[in-house]
């Protein structure tokens, strides 16, 4: 009982797959990793990071573990160690990604893949609601309305065309 | 006496903004989106309204993890767009009404709702995203706009029943300021959308379609949904959707849908949009609640009035 104490609460959140919620736990722990996002916003600064990378880091008090997922670009580490995507876009963007490149690669999809999924109408919540396999959403304020559809296309396979759409790739800035 | 005729809805994604810079908007791909406004400009022309208040989210422009305010009310005469990377969007600088929102800010506090007052702000595309589908891209935006920044960033954004709660504030402060002033809200964000970790590119066109017709017809059944939901059914980043409550919370409890628009995807997200009118009101009213009793005639009203009906679009 007294080792519990030490442990972190389980958050309700953690359910949900493939999911890094930035709370105040992350936001605390990775806040100079967000700082130094963020100071990729002056163009100076870009030119500096992408001068050297290293010595650039160096201005920041990051820790081993967060150093090394810049340097590797692992965003999906990034946000694990407290990083925000709204701030780890802008180390993308500095290498010349959209933001679907990034979130094409936080996946493990291609970025034309990714694409075509998101013309096809996205990845369906049917089947990642939940890490503990209570994938049926709990008590529901709002799916009264959904719920016979939503008990349907569960037998059915994902991703589903939601409407009629062209099929041409998006933006770059996308 | 200043009133709120009207609350709209509308996604602010980026690449919307970029589409727009960069003249794309008659490619297939983003022609599907922008055809959905088309008549929602329209609407606007007609509505001509004297101030918006835009509920949108900074996005790391304006403020980083230095300084998180959960509501931040721009009170500034006028608020320059952020430089996001890319140079600023290439759109107008958007003028406030310092009197009308200091005076908002004022009524709000008292109300009890501490917000922020800022009066130096960058805006980003979370804002000027939502003005060019609603005024397209003109020289000047046709009236002033105040800004009102909430925080969707870090977990936990202001619950959807303190959203809609503050909104009612916001119409009850409106209500109570002097001058002849017709008011349009608008909420920013969403739908359903996730561009963070493995779980990236979740959609969930069910969830987003019971979402507007709560907005339109039950508003208050969605201020019950918690965050968990959200992020669960709406992907991590489709909990910005509680920014729509503060909208609606301003309207009031009846209202007439005159337009709707739902499409997927532009980019990573579920583009979803709504124009919500209040009926017109017989007698002038102070206090934001009269409706349940005048409503059925007020609706009468507004279904004669022809020049504002607009064609539903698909749903």
């Amino acid at each position: 009982m007294t080792a519990a104490k030490e442990q972190a609460p389980e958050k309700e959140y953690d359910d949900i797959p493939g999911t890094f919620v930035f709370d105040a736990d992350r936001s605390r722990q990775g806040y100079h990793l967000n700082m130094f996002c963020m100071s990729l916003m002056r163009a100076e600064n870009r030119k500096a990071f992408k001068e050297n990378e290293a010595s650039y880091l160096d201005r920041f008090a990051l820790t081993p573990e967060q150093r090394e997922a810049i340097l590797k670009r692992d965003y999906n580490r990034m946000l694990e160690l407290g990083g925000n995507i709204y701030f780890t876009a802008k180390l993308g963007a500095t290498d010349g990604h959209s933001f679907q490149h990034i979130a094409a690669v936080m996946t493990g999809a291609t970025q034309e893949d990714y694409a075509k999924m998101m013309l096809s109408g996205g990845r369906s919540v049917e089947g990642n609601r939940s890490k503990s396999g209570r994938d049926a959403p709990a008590k529901p304020a709002i799916r009264k309305a959904a719920g016979k559809s939503a008990a349907k296309a569960r037998v059915k396979s994902s991703p589903r065309p939601v409407a009629k759409r062209n099929k041409k790739a998006g933006s770059k800035r996308g | 006496m200043a009133r709120i005729i009207a609350g709209v809805t509308s996604s602010h994604v980026p690449a919307i903004g970029a589409a727009i810079d960069l003249k794309k908007t008659e490619e297939p791909y983003w022609k599907r989106v922008f055809s959905g406004f088309e008549k929602s400009k329209e609407w606007m022309a007609n509505a001509k309204p004297d101030v918006v208040i835009a509920v949108y989210n900074d996005h790391a422009s304006a403020f980083s993890v230095e300084l998180i305010p959960t509501f931040a009310l721009g009170c500034a005469a006028e608020f320059p767009p952020a430089d996001e990377g890319w140079g600023p969007r290439p759109v107008p600088v958007v003028k406030g009404h310092p009197a009308l929102a200091s005076h908002i800010a004022q009524s709000v506090i008292l109300d009890e709702f501490d917000l922020t007052i800022v009066n130096k702000m960058q805006v980003d595309h979370g804002l000027t995203v939502p003005l060019n589908l609603m005024f397209g891209s003109p020289a000047q935006w046709p009236c002033p706009v105040i800004p009102l920044a909430v925080n969707v960033v870090m977990y936990p954004p202001p619950t959807g029943h303190r959203c809609y709660m503050l909104g009612r504030a916001i119409r009850k402060a409106v209500q109570s300021y002097p001058e002849d002033l017709r008011v349009v809200v608008m909420g920013t964000g969403g739908m359903s959308h996730q561009i963070s970790g493995p779980r990236a590119g979740l959609i969930n066109s069910k969830f987003d379609k019971a979402y507007l017709d709560g907005l339109s017809r039950d508003p208050k059944k969605l201020t019950r949904i918690s965050h968990l939901e959200f992020m669960r059914e709406a992907g991590a980043e489709g909990i910005e959707m509680v920014m729509w409550l503060i909208m609606r919370g301003a309207l009031d409890d009846r209202v007439k849908e005159v337009y709707r628009f739902y499409t997927v995807p532009a980019s990573n997200t579920a583009v979803g949009h709504i124009i919500l009118e209040n009926l017109p009101h017989k007698t002038k009213s102070r206090a934001p609640a009269p409706v349940r009793g005048s409503a059925s005639k007020g609706k009468r009203a507004a279904a004669h009035d022809a020049k504002q009906v607009v064609v539903r679009s698909k749903r």
